[in-house]
């Protein structure tokens, strides 16, 4: 082997051999538009021709009955799964915003290095350890039944509604906390030096320098955990809450139909698409940010 | 108040088993501008931050303004609002516009009223012409103009003195030049400066004094002309051979 480059006597061919010709080119187009109309028409010709495909399709996507649910009779005691998703809403929303407040003050206390908040820093580490490790659907009995049964007055006397945001707030900030922690360590250790080098004080550093650097790169994460939170909310249902996934129990269990299901399917599928969309946006441009900033 | 601003006693550092300064000792006047050569790895920088208490020192003497640092009751804050540092990297916070980064320790540290300390920083601003450039962020900025502002950034704090690490070290060749003329005119002015570099010129041209550190020891200490032209050591007279 000699030190340099390849000065063999043969010119190398750079056309790709037959069978991967569909594969270069312009003819990349027409591969992925023939891959995917016979992946989609396998889908559905399974979906059709499947034995059973008949009973599923009056039972989970029959018009009348989606549209029955959907609005809901009082008169005959039917819930409308329409507004028990503004439900879902509303829970999702409160609770994001108890959920960023709490997150950030949980990561706050783990990553202080101040003497007296030593106590607090193991409870912190202590709650973020538990939270993420209990299941958030045993989270919720344990808070919807305990707390009531504790009988400590205007605690152990709230709606099923109530229980299910506290019970949601206290997994999703452990994980919340985690997302802000590891933004808070990703701002480059020079920002800080610089920061300490004008005289600014630990908080100030933390307020001017730290979070609002943290914050922007802990957007999409933040947002993956909304995404999920949201559709968590269908969880307190288990309390009695009446939300959108218990709405279509309720349906289904009267009409023994279970078109309702699919329609709250839907409705969150009509939440949690669009931000899914938004959030791979933000990712994507953060990325290219990142590959343009190192050339 | 005496003279000397800043003094080094057989400052002694360790990272692990790895002794990063071996007991160097250094002073710096008022209006003097010390440069600290050597080889990458020789210790300039971490005797730069140990000097601003960014780095805890294992045995020796820093004082400041006559104040040993090693004292329990000094407050690495305090100090530091009185040492200016700029780096390699600029560090500059990207968040901020190039105004608010100079406004920053100013306004948030010294409590100073922020209509005022603006006023300075736009002055300071136009003094390295980039005035125009107030509300951009730094992203924006060449690589030479973010060090400038860097500069700007410390000096607007007032410091009584600064330090300097390799601060054109991650330049363009072409951009070096701006930076190395805005020193240049700051130690014309008198500004206390202590200054890690690798351009050799340019310590011959500022300096007062130029100390040569190898390994963590102080080798030898002088004027630009003892070190450059008569160096009275062996691996001084290597480093700059190889250097030039």
């Amino acid at each position: 082997m000699s030190l340099g480059t390849d000065e063999g006597s043969t010119t190398p061919n750079l056309f790709a051999p037959r069978h991967r010709r569909i594969l270069v080119g312009r003819r990349g187009l027409a591969a992925s538009t023939i891959s995917s109309v016979v992946l989609l028409g396998a889908l559905v010709a399974l979906f059709f021709f499947a034995p059973g495909s008949a009973t599923v399709r009056y039972y989970y996507f029959n018009g009348h009955n989606m549209w029955q649910s959907f609005v809901g009779h009082p008169q005959t005691g039917l819930l409308s799964v329409g507004r028990g998703f503004v439900t879902n809403i509303w829970m999702c929303l409160l609770c994001e915003v108890l959920i960023l407040f709490f997150g950030l003050g949980v990561a706050w206390v783990r990553v202080s290095r101040s003497a007296v908040l030593v106590p607090f820093r193991v409870l912190a580490t202590a709650y973020t350890d538990i939270f993420r490790g209990v299941p958030l659907l045993l989270v919720v009995f344990l808070v919807g039944f305990g707390l009531p049964a504790l009988g400590l007055g205007v605690l152990s006397s709230q709606s099923p509604d109530v229980y299910g945001c506290v019970a949601l707030t206290l997994t999703y900030s452990a994980y919340v906390a985690e997302v802000f922690r590891a933004g808070i360590y990703s701002v480059p250790n020079g920002q800080i030096l610089a920061a300490r080098s004008l005289g600014l004080t630990h908080g100030t550093i933390m307020r001017r320098v730290t979070l609002p650097q943290a914050v922007r790169t802990v957007i999409p994460p933040l947002l993956n955990d909304f995404i999920s939170l949201q559709k968590d909310t269908a969880l307190v249902s288990v309390l009695g809450a009446i939300e959108a996934a218990r709405a279509a129990q309720i349906y289904e269990s009267t009409v023994f139909n279970g078109s309702g299901l699919v329609v709250a399917s839907l409705l969150f599928l009509a939440i949690t698409i669009p931000l899914t969309r938004f959030t791979d946006r933000l990712l994507d441009r953060d990325r290219r940010r990142r590959l343009a900033s190192l050339s | 108040m005496s003279d000397v601003v800043l003094d080094l006693d057989h400052v002694v550092k360790r990272f692990g088993d790895n002794e990063v300064l071996s007991g160097v000792s250094l002073s710096l006047h008022r209006h003097e501008v010390v440069c600290l050569i050597g080889a990458s790895g020789s210790g300039k920088s971490t005797l730069l931050r140990c000097a601003n208490l960014l780095e805890s020192i294992d045995a020796g003497t820093i004082t400041l303004f006559g104040q040993s640092l090693n004292d329990e009751r000094i407050d690495p804050d305090l100090v530091r609002r009185h040492i200016g540092m700029v780096f390699q990297s600029f560090n500059l916070f990207p968040h901020l516009s190039v105004l608010e980064n100079i406004l920053l320790g100013p306004v948030r540290a010294l409590k100073r009223d922020r209509d005022e300390v603006r006023e300075e920083a736009l002055a300071l601003l136009e003094r390295i012409g980039l005035r125009d450039r107030a509300h951009e962020f730094p992203d924006r900025l060449s690589g030479g103009q973010q060090q400038r502002v860097a500069i700007v950034r410390s000096l607007a704090m007032r410091p009584a003195l600064l330090l300097l690490d390799e601060v054109t070290s991650a330049l363009d060749p072409t951009l070096v030049g701006e930076v190395l003329d805005l020193l240049r005119d700051l130690a014309r002015n008198g500004t206390t400066m202590l200054i890690a570099t690798h351009e050799m010129n340019f310590a011959r041209d500022v300096a007062r004094q130029v100390a040569y550190l190898d390994h963590g020891v102080l080798i030898e200490q002088g004027t630009p002309e003892q070190i450059f032209t008569n160096p009275q050591h062996e691996s001084t007279r290597t480093f700059l051979e190889r250097v030039r």
